[in-house]
């Protein structure tokens, strides 16, 4: 999904070889630093843990709950994104149940909001369907819920259709984070949660959108999309991400 | 400020009381006062003004006393309470001082109710008045804090709560004494107490009354918790919606600042300590600890995966000790008497005492103090005197939202944190409604999912959107529309949000629902296949329809807002 | 023993059976396999007994669409949601946010000028919503896609006729 061999942002550059720790997963054996999780160590090694919140260069916040592992020892289920290693962890990325409880996560965001793939500008370019798929997903079993959501078009460049939001906050957070400008941010709780530019201003009405679009590309799904593209025209482009973390971080 | 001092004001307030023939006490907490207990107040006071017995009869605002359902209160010995007391009864009530009781008002003391109770947190409720801190002090109030600055090394302190066995009382029982080790070993500088006064369980109110009837010695707790984990900033996070609570930490912290007791270099050693309050808006997640964190943070409350707990990483990226109200309150007496005494109290693994607010269909409502390991029944039907009007016990429900509901078969399980949590419910913060056969227990699992659904943060996907989805299964049995496989698509949902959420509150959401699948499943069949409700609650005819089950309906109100477009 | 082959037209926008007909040349192997006998495509008016497998494409959306399918799901054996509309209402489903009301008067009354106004008769009185088959009867095969290709179909179809269970997952997706 994303490119590999990118430093985390707040991770140390390379340790001394006595801080490394052993551990298993699915029955490998890997060495890592202390600071890695185990979705740093899967990455690296082209092991495939599913996942929608989590993008390199962001921060990461554990609330997609798709990357749960297995951790032997431990009676919870952790989240890979987050969880850090330690030495003679052994770690299972998937098993019936693990497979069971992604596919219901998956479900439960399409029954979310209105998720309509074959109308949609992301259409064969978006996280959600292609996890979907990915997760062995031909239909949901829960009924749909159909909310009346909004489609904001104020900006001159970018729409946000909120009938496509996942709620990932990956828009909050490159926003926050690699831009600076903290337009975005969450409003409202549980169901009724969404995400709003300013204060819940039209996104048009802006004073603090630079207009730099990061959080257009970010966007796992159709949600935030460039103007002026047609059905399955809007492919994002990620790549200025862990170009800038690795510029800042060598900076620092 | 030392122990010499203290124990003058002690002195000189005791003083002043032994001039007082009679003291009149009447509750000024919060349940009392919205039956306008402070007009009964006032007048008693205008009685004795107008008798001229200013000198020998005291009126006396104070806390809690427990009977909430019976109020206004008011004492007029340790051994004579009247209830529903009326400014018109001022008179009466004077000249019974020195005469014959208020027959008609008279509030029996020689029952379960008082009797069974064992009150440590709660021992100056109901007595002192919450206002004035030489009241506090009288009773022996900031002497535990004042002898271990002197006496104690902080790693004593630890070790006395260590012994003492306490859990922690907001919800999950963490032992107490580990989480302070936890904090004063952890590295970094400052390090925070964080005192969590969210209590946002539906229908508890212990913390509140605590705050309300006796505010200095939640001060205190704070005092010796910094003193011990090495804290020289604490916050007490309590919610907007306790403006009397608030208003009397505000009133004590004053105080408290005034005789030195916080501040810098209290009691003239190098430990300083000061408390701040943050007001929550009422989310009830911001009880959550990593949620109430960044709330103080002043970002939005929302929890956030630990590791790394708030002991290594909380307020600020620092360590922090985060308590209960009631844990707070718990630690002066355990370091005035010693943890041994407190290790006396209790069962093997839960000890000390819990204070409890008994509502629903009880004879005594109210808040009770009780030692860990007293039955269910000795609670419901002892203290709390049984089912009004010969009504048959159903269930009780123990632990808010994140609790279960418990069958008759249950009643003589002690309560301590290990039985609630085998018998699928948990201790929680002190919550106990109590059913008859009036209550259906479907519509009881969908009132608390109902609470979970609003409540949720929407962080994280299986809690946001699956507690939507179980509402709608719940609200459909309640309409009896719903089907087989609904029920199973309910169990799934139960299975997923307890495995996979983010945090207590998700994890939690399908105790009610769980527990009461397996103590009244006959009542989930008879919705289902029978389109019956036993209790006569639930159907779409008999209530009418409920407004926010029906999908439709459901799908209108729950439109997210208009922006630009 | 030829198996008996139907397939049905609910609310969808005939796409996928336009797809169905991609399979050019393998539909006569698959008429080899099979008999058609009931589809759009045929002039059967009535749905006959018996039908091992149907392809039912479209949500459902009108009262007739529900009968249809409640009647269709008691003489089918094997009934396969084809396409995205009967696999999640897709773009019939775009109306469910909104309400029958404000649909129909989009369409009948504020965009037209002769006649305005939602008729009473000929057309089949809208559902409150439209659903997905699933949400109304057994499904037991979904082929995602809107439309799926020829390429998945002709997998599906040739699979579920030689008695197999297709596994569609790798091979077709929502909006694919
Ligand atoms: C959803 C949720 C709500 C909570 N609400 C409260 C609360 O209102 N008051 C409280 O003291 N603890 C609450 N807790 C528990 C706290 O997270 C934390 O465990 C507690 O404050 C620790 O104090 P203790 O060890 O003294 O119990 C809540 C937990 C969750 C998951
Ligand atoms: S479990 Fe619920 S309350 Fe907790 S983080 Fe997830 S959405 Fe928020
Ligand atoms: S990627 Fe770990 S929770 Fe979303």
């Amino acid at each position: 999904m994303s490119p590999t061999n990118v430093v985390k942002p707040g991770t140390k550059p390379v340790q001394p070889a006595s801080n490394v720790k052993t551990l298993q997963i699915d029955g490998k054996d890997f060495s890592a630093r202390p600071e890695e999780t185990i979705l740093d160590v899967a990455r690296q090694n082209k092991i495939f843990i599913p996942r929608l919140c989590e993008l390199e260069g962001l921060s990461d916040v554990g609330a997609c709950r798709l990357c749960l592992v297995e951790v032997k020892g431990s009676n919870k289920l952790l989240p890979a994104c987050v969880t850090r290693v330690y030495e003679g962890m052994e770690v299972t990325t998937n098993s019936p149940r693990l497979a069971a409880y992604r596919r219901m996560i998956i479900e439960l965001l399409f029954t979310e909001r209105n998720h309509i793939c074959s109308v949609c500008v992301s259409n064969g370019h978006c996280d959600l369907q292609w996890m979907a798929q990915k997760l062995g997903l031909t239909h949901v079993h829960f009924p749909y819920r159909y909310p009346k959501a909004n489609v904001d078009a104020s900006h001159e460049r970018f729409v946000i259709d909120h009938n496509r939001c996942i709620l990932c906050t990956r828009c909050v957070r490159v926003c926050d984070e690699i831009e600076g400008a903290h337009v975005w941010d969450v409003m409202g709780r549980g169901i009724d949660a969404k995400v709003v530019t300013d204060l819940n201003e039209a996104w048009g009405n802006s004073e603090t959108c630079t207009s730099c679009g990061k959080c257009v590309h970010v966007c796992p799904t159709g949600a935030l999309s460039e103007k002026g593209h047609a059905v399955a025209e809007m492919e994002k482009r990620r790549h200025f991400l862990p170009y800038l973390t690795m510029m800042r971080e060598s900076q620092e | 400020m030392n122990l010499e001092e203290l124990e003058q004001i002690a002195v000189t307030e005791r003083e002043a009381r032994e001039k007082v023939r009679h003291e009149v006490r009447v509750c000024m907490a919060a349940g009392c006062l919205s039956c306008q207990s402070q007009g009964v107040k006032d007048a008693l006071t205008a009685e004795v003004k107008n008798r001229g017995l200013e000198e020998t009869h005291k009126v006396k605002g104070v806390g809690c006393m427990g009977l909430c359902s019976e109020g206004p209160l008011v004492a007029t010995s340790e051994k004579q309470m009247y209830k529903h007391v009326a400014s018109a009864d001022a008179a009466a009530l004077v000249n019974s001082l020195d005469g014959e009781p208020v027959k008609r008002l008279d509030c029996p003391t020689d029952v379960p109710f008082f009797q069974r109770q064992k009150k440590i947190v709660l021992e100056n409720s109901g007595v002192i008045d919450p206002e004035r801190i030489e009241d506090y002090i009288a009773e022996g109030g900031y002497r535990a804090i004042v002898n271990a600055l002197s006496d104690m090394m902080p790693q004593e302190v630890i070790s006395e709560i260590t012994t003492s066995g306490l859990r922690g009382r907001g919800g999950a029982g963490y032992p107490t004494g580990l989480k302070w080790s936890t904090v004063s070993r952890a590295d970094g500088n400052p390090k925070y107490v964080i005192c969590n006064a969210d209590e946002g369980d539906p229908g508890a109110f212990m913390d509140r009354s605590v705050l309300e009837s006796d505010p200095h010695r939640v001060l205190e707790g704070m005092l010796i918790a910094a003193y011990a984990v090495g804290a020289s900033e604490g916050f007490i996070y309590v919610r907007a919606e306790y403006p009397l609570a608030i208003k009397r930490l505000k009133t004590a912290i004053r105080q408290a600042e005034r005789l030195g007791l916080l501040g810098t270099n209290i009691c003239g050693t190098r430990f300083s300590f000061r408390i701040d309050l943050r007001l929550g808006a009422g989310a009830f997640v911001c009880g959550e600890e990593t949620a109430l964190i960044a709330s103080v943070e002043g970002k939005r409350g929302t929890p956030r995966p630990r590791p790394p707990y708030p002991a290594m990483s909380g307020l600020f990226g620092q360590p922090t000790l985060i308590n209960n109200v009631e844990t707070y309150a718990n630690v002066p007496p355990i370091i005035r008497n010693g943890g041994a005494w407190y290790a006396e109290i209790g069962t093997e693994k839960s000890k000390g005492t819990k204070v409890f607010a008994l509502a629903g269909r009880i004879e005594n409502t109210g808040l009770v103090e009780v030692p860990m390991g007293i039955t269910l029944r000795d609670i419901v039907y002892d203290i709390g005197g049984g089912i009004p009007e010969g009504r048959k016990f159903k269930a009780v429900q123990t632990g808010g939202p994140s609790g279960g509901c418990l069958p008759a078969d249950c009643l003589d399980m002690p309560v301590d944190y290990e039985s609630l949590a085998k018998a699928g419910s948990i201790m929680g913060s002190g919550g106990m409604i109590i059913m008859d056969e009036s209550s259906c227990m479907v519509d009881v699992a969908k009132y608390f999912m109902d609470f979970c659904m609003t409540e949720s943060c929407g962080k994280c996907v299986p809690c946001r959107v699956g507690t939507y989805q179980m509402h709608r299964i719940l609200s459909a049995i309640t309409n009896l529309t719903a089907t087989e496989p609904d029920l199973k698509m309910l169990e799934e949902l139960c299975d997923l949000l307890k495995n996979t959420s983010l945090c207590g509150l998700g994890q939690s959401a399908p105790n009610p629902v769980v527990s009461t699948l397996k103590s009244f499943a006959e009542e989930y069949r008879a919705h289902i296949h029978d389109k019956k409700c036993a209790a006569g609650v639930c159907g779409a005819h008999e209530n009418g329809g409920d407004e926010k089950s029906k999908p439709e309906e459901k799908n209108e109100a729950r439109e997210l807002s208009e922006v630009g477009a | 023993m030829k198996k008996r082959l139907a397939t049905v037209w609910l609310d969808g926008c005939s796409g996928c059976h336009m797809s169905f007909l991609d399979l050019d040349e393998r539909l006569i192997e698959v008429a080899e396999k099979a008999d058609l006998v009931y589809s759009p495509l045929v002039d059967i008016k009535e749905f006959p007994g018996d039908v091992d497998v149907a392809l039912v494409e479209g949500a459902v959306s009108s009262e007739e669409d529900l009968h249809k399918i409640q009647m269709i799901r008691r003489k089918v054996k094997t009934l396969v949601s084809l396409g995205d509309c009967s696999v999640t209402a897709n773009v019939p489903g775009m109306r469910n946010a909104f309400g029958v009301k404000a649909v129909c008067d989009r369409a009948y009354t504020e965009n037209v000028t002769l006649n305005p106004g939602t008729p009473a008769q000929v057309i089949p009185r809208l559902l409150p919503y439209a659903r997905p088959i699933h949400e109304v009867v057994n499904v037991d095969v979904f082929i995602p896609g809107c439309p799926p290709s020829a390429d998945t179909i002709y997998y599906a179809l040739t699979e579920l006729l030689e008695g197999r269970q297709p596994e569609l997952s790798a091979k077709t997706r929502f909006g694919a």
